[in-house]
């Protein structure tokens, strides 16, 4: 299937006091039309980042994104604001990401007017209506502020601001972290059937691995700003071959009392991702690290088919051949 | 929130955003107490004519009933040439409100775009445009004031140019700081993101949502424009005599404090009531216009 989305080595590098920092290092990854890519990693590690990059909302500092066969990693504000109409975001935070001073329907009407997709006044109206139905939200809460709904309330007010331009891609960053697990599973079913629906490719950023098993067909991990492991999902569940997704898989608790398993418990700190040095950004803390993963950078390779990894050893580890 | 809390907010038709203002300023009292002085204050200014002649009653001199206390034909009694205070109050209050509001209409709009500008771009715009206000901030406003009014010389326009310049600092420091604070929230990414200009998203996202200290400074201002104009005409820059003006009055008055209370009392009286009104009403606008805290 024709890649809706290709992102080739892209860097963004942060500015601080400190030195730069390596926010999103070389990563490279296709999307499907109509598939999801979930995206998954610890908290610092850039995953945020890289969805802000593709969606201009940060400057990329190197590399390229390239969407439906556009190059379009320097084109110009104007030309990306067009863009927006086919590239959307569902934010992590439904309390922040909504403008208290409007009220449900003026946030999901702003985009409209933003990029004048229907001029009549009725019909917008009846686009904000329908879209709010859609996303499940009943319409006597058209005048109501944001401040007055749920947390569940406010996410479906995300979404349908999000769907109101008929996107195809939409970056979800962590759309169900801030919500009740009860709630998650409305708002991510939903999501799964907006997607069948309109047929949206969905780029799902969560740090949450049961949320992406459930959601994704492919998975990218990401560890301090790089790509680690990148499959199918169902192949990175069953068979993670990358030290940390290993610790990171054995971390899902199972609700099972006869289940035994073998936790991996990692040790030490996050390296800072300011002025990293070269080698493997997870030697410090990896079990099977040797002398030379911490002044050789690994390289991302195919170790088995559709299934890449960035490891040493990656071979011997799994013993494969 | 409950499903009927919501049912109870959303049960009403559709109304504009300033009608759900107006409804919770008037559930507190004390704003619309505040709003009652200040709406007579305006009223007995907007009508002065009808009320005391302004020729005859509030500037022409009768010495034959001078410094006389309030009685039937002059309620607040007279002022040391025999003018009707009450008639000099009344029309002071014309220039007093029209000076206060326009001086800090004036104030809010440079300030303001100053400190949105500074607080929206950063960096250098930044830099420039507040260390210019800190060197407004040093001189002392009344003073800047008088040196203002001294170099255009005195007029009514000037004093509220005055008064007006002087007081920008204040309110482009409030706006920048709640711009700062605004900028970096995520539905102003959110704007972004779904494509709103710089324009768009100062308008509608950052502006409505720092409206609340601006309101208040705004109408403490009010106040203090107006106590800069009686300081002013106090010491001879404002409006000139025999003009009726709060704080000339109060001027012309201090010399007879002992015999006649009343010829000082009553303007100092009508000043404190407007500031007093005014400070209610803001304190009340704020938490109106703040829908979080609908109760």
């Amino acid at each position: 299937m024709e890649p809706i989305l290709q992102v080739k080595d892209l860097k963004k590098y942060f500015n601080t006091p400190k030195g730069l920092l390596h926010a999103v290092d070389g990563v490279t990854f296709n999307i499907d039309k109509g598939e999801t890519l979930g995206v998954v990693g610890e908290s610092g590690c850039g995953k945020s980042t890289l969805g802000r990059v593709i969606l201009h909302l940060l400057e990329s500092t190197d590399g390229q994104i390239i969407y439906e066969g556009e190059d379009i990693t320097k084109i110009n504000k104007d030309k990306f604001r067009e863009l927006r109409n086919e590239m959307q975001i569902i934010f992590q935070d439904p309390f922040s990401s909504l403008n208290p001073r409007m009220t449900v329907s003026e946030i999901i009407r702003e985009p409209i007017i933003i990029h004048k997709t229907i001029k009549d006044k009725k019909e917008i109206e009846k686009k904000v209506s329908s879209l709010m139905d859609t996303v499940g939200l009943a319409e006597r809460l058209a005048n109501t502020y944001p401040h007055e709904l749920d947390g569940g309330r406010r996410q479906r007010i995300g979404i349908a601001r999000a769907l109101a331009l008929n996107p195809s891609f939409i970056v979800c960053d962590e759309p169900v972290s801030a919500l009740d697990v009860s709630i998650q599973a409305q708002v991510l079913n939903l999501m799964q059937d907006l997607q069948k629906e309109l047929n949206l490719t969905y780029m799902f950023i969560t740090h949450d691995l049961s949320v992406v098993k459930h959601i994704s067909n492919d998975i990218l991990v990401m560890y301090l700003g790089q790509l680690v492991e990148k499959s199918d999902a169902k192949d990175l569940f069953k068979n993670p071959l990358h030290p940390y997704t290993k610790a990171l898989l054995s971390a899902i608790p199972v609700p099972s009392l006869k289940h035994k398993r073998e936790r991996v418990l990692l040790k030490g700190e996050l390296t800072s991702p300011i002025n990293p040095k070269p080698g493997c950004r997870f030697a410090q803390r990896c079990v099977y690290a040797k002398e030379n993963c911490h002044h050789d950078n690994p390289v991302i390779e195919e170790v088995l088919p559709g299934h890449f990894v960035s490891c040493h050893y990656v071979r011997e580890i799994n013993n494969l051949k | 929130m409950s499903d009927k809390a919501v049912q109870k907010n959303t049960s009403k038709k559709k109304k504009g955003q300033w009608s759900e203002v107006w409804r919770r300023l008037r559930r507190n009292k004390m704003a619309m107490l505040g709003l009652t002085i200040i709406s007579i204050f305006i009223l007995l200014a907007l009508f002065a004519d009808v009320i005391a002649d302004y020729d005859e009653v509030a500037i022409k001199m009768n010495t034959s009933i001078r410094l006389q206390g309030p009685s039937k034909d002059h309620i607040l009694g007279t002022d040391e040439l025999g003018r009707d205070i009450f008639a000099r109050i009344i029309h002071g209050a014309r220039v007093s409100l029209q000076v206060g509001i326009i001086a800090v209409g004036i104030a809010i709009i440079i300030g303001g775009t100053l400190g949105a500008i500074a607080g929206f771009y950063g960096g250098k715009f930044d830099n420039i445009i507040m260390r210019a206000m800190d060197i407004f901030l040093a001189i002392p406003s009344i003073l800047l004031a008088i040196a203002i009014v001294s170099a255009l010389g005195t007029s009514m326009l000037n004093l509220m140019i005055a008064v007006g310049i002087s007081s920008i600092p204040s309110y482009a420091r409030i706006v920048r700081a709640s711009v700062l604070s605004i900028k970096d929230q995520e539905y102003i990414e959110a704007a972004r993101a779904i494509g709103a200009k710089d324009t768009r998203i100062i308008l509608k996202h950052i502006i409505p949502n720092s409206l609340a200290p601006i309101i208040v400074q705004g109408t403490l201002g009010v106040a203090s424009a107006i106590l800069s104009t009686a300081g002013l005409s106090f010491i001879g820059l404002g409006i000139q005599k025999p003009a009726p003006e709060w704080g000339a009055m109060l001027s012309s008055g201090k010399d007879f404090i002992r015999q006649s209370w009343h010829v000082t009392t009553f303007p100092g009286i009508a000043i404190m009531l407007t500031i007093l009104s005014l400070n209610l009403l803001g304190d009340g606008l704020r938490d109106a216009l703040d829908p979080r805290l609908k109760q």
